[in-house]
């Protein structure tokens, strides 16, 4: 979608997998920021994103995939209020 | 109707004369739904499907909105695809028409013109098609049989050329021209195929070798891109139906252009109409001729896209112009054709005055006489310059 005038014609996509390159993060307005010392891995995050974009490696929550985050805020709100590791910030645009 | 001559002169109504250029077509698929008037080329094409007379899958379906849906799919699948259809048939496909234009699929439908419910009616007007305007179709407009059998050839031609590749709607006039029996040429089968040639799809949804998404989302960021790709594309069609046009003259001996002028050269006064009704205006302009009087006819052939810059030269010398519609558009201000042909003229230094006229809406007889009245009136508005109504409705 980078080159407009070249777009196919009819809206025809000429190739497979193409959704991995569609990028939807431009959508957010507010934006996840952890504070890893407060958080203890519970991944309660990763089980409510409702778009795959808490990012887990060996059992740990080790950030956003901010190409998809939409900024809906439900992160932060399921973040214990014990640890509440996760604040939302306004998108500088 | 078995059709006996192979080549030469024969006597058949509209109906069999497209199911006639469909066998000679051979399309790949064939998608639709029985309505009349259309029905006849579906009852004769369906002989042909079963005598092997054509390679075509012939797909019986449970409604016009499935024909076209069909249709989508078999054109998206690399298939030379037809349809037809007339009046609540048409609006029952209205939602798919635009997905067939919009992902740039060459169908061609063969649409027999029937006036639109309610009142229930089933003879000819324009409603249907007129209904469809806007879905980004190319129209063809027939006044006989012989133009619509040929059209339907031009149509296959125009709708796969790959500066167009959109879907086209032939058109003629339910029972005048459909139903009617007219003395025409048929074209030789082996010159049909050489004229038409073979349909090969740039994509095809089968080739699983070469995956491809068809009708996928595209948000505000493309979508307009999109829209002003087909819009190029629809106004570039008219250049390909000049020469399709101008080919098929010079293979077959009849030549056809966006529009017909008869008589129109010095006229004064000028009946811009489409369909069968020019033949009966032809009568009138040829008796008034007689009588002196300088009249003439603009036929506009090619509907969509709008020959707008064409038909503003053609019309500019008259001084008073009445484009007649069979359909209404319920604007209250005149006909389709009317709103369409005075708005291209707007663009004249010196413009002529110009009147809507609707006449023959659900097949209400237009004769030679109610031409020769819109004339009289046409007369005197160019000689005195006063409009005394500038829409009506004639042939009550």
């Amino acid at each position: 979608m980078k080159e407009k005038k070249n777009l196919p014609i009819g809206g025809v996509i000429t190739e497979g997998g193409t959704a991995h390159e569609y990028v939807t993060g431009g959508w957010r307005k507010l934006r996840p920021v952890l504070d890893k010392g407060r958080c203890t891995n519970c991944l309660i995050c990763w089980v409510m994103c409702p778009d795959s974009a808490i990012i887990v490696e060996e059992g740990k929550m080790i950030g956003f995939d901010m190409e998809h985050c939409k900024g809906c805020g439900i992160c932060a709100e399921e973040c214990p209020d014990k640890v509440k590791a996760i604040k939302m910030e306004e998108e500088k645009d | 109707m078995a059709i006996l001559v192979a080549k030469g002169q024969a006597g058949l109504t509209g109906n069999s004369a497209i199911a006639h250029a469909m066998k000679q077509i051979n399309p790949d698929v064939y998608a639709a739904y029985p309505i009349t008037p259309s029905t006849g080329i579906m009852e004769e094409f369906s002989s042909y499907v079963a005598d092997g007379d054509v390679d075509t899958e012939f797909i019986t379906v449970e409604s016009e909105h499935s024909a076209m849906s069909a249709c989508i799919g078999a054109s998206a699948s690399g298939a030379r695809v037809m349809t037809a259809t007339s009046s609540q048939g048409l609006a029952l496909m209205w939602e798919m028409l635009y997905i067939a234009s919009g992902m740039r699929l060459p169908i061609a439908l063969i649409n027999v013109n029937r006036a639109l419910s309610a009142p229930i009616n089933i003879h000819c007007d324009h409603s249907d098609s007129m209904g469809a305007r806007d879905s980004g179709w190319i129209q063809v407009y027939s006044e006989t049989v012989q133009e619509a059998y040929d059209n339907l050839f031009q149509a296959v031609r125009i709708a796969e050329n790959e500066k167009v590749l959109l879907p086209v709607m032939v058109c003629l006039d339910g029972f005048i021209t459909s139903h009617a029996i007219e003395n025409i040429s048929l074209i030789d089968d082996a010159e049909v195929r050489e004229f038409i040639g073979e349909y090969r799809a740039k994509h095809s949804l089968l080739d699983t070798d070469h995956p491809v998404t068809y009708g996928a989302m595209t948000l505000p960021d493309s979508y307009m891109e999109f829209k002003h790709q087909q819009s190029e594309a629809i106004a570039g069609a008219k250049d390909v139906v000049s020469e399709i046009g101008r080919e098929f003259g010079k293979k077959f001996g009849r030549e056809y252009g966006l529009m017909e002028k008869y008589r129109l050269e010095d006229a004064d006064a000028a009946i811009v109409i489409l369909s069968s009704a020019a033949g009966t205006t032809k009568v009138a302009v040829d008796e008034l001729r007689k009588a002196g009087k300088k009249v003439g006819i603009l036929r506009p052939r090619l509907f969509r896209p709008f020959p707008f810059r064409e038909i503003a030269d053609a019309l500019k010398n008259v001084k008073a112009i009445a484009v007649l519609d069979r359909a209404d558009s319920m604007s209250g201000f005149g006909g389709p054709l009317f709103n369409e042909v005075r708005s291209a003229l707007y663009e004249l230094e010196k413009r002529p005055k110009v009147v809507s006229r609707i006449f023959g809406l659900g097949g209400r007889d237009y004769k030679v006489k109610d031409a020769i009245e819109v004339f009289d009136d046409l007369l005197k508005i160019a000689e005195t310059g006063k409009v005394e109504t500038v829409t009506k409705y004639i042939t009550l």
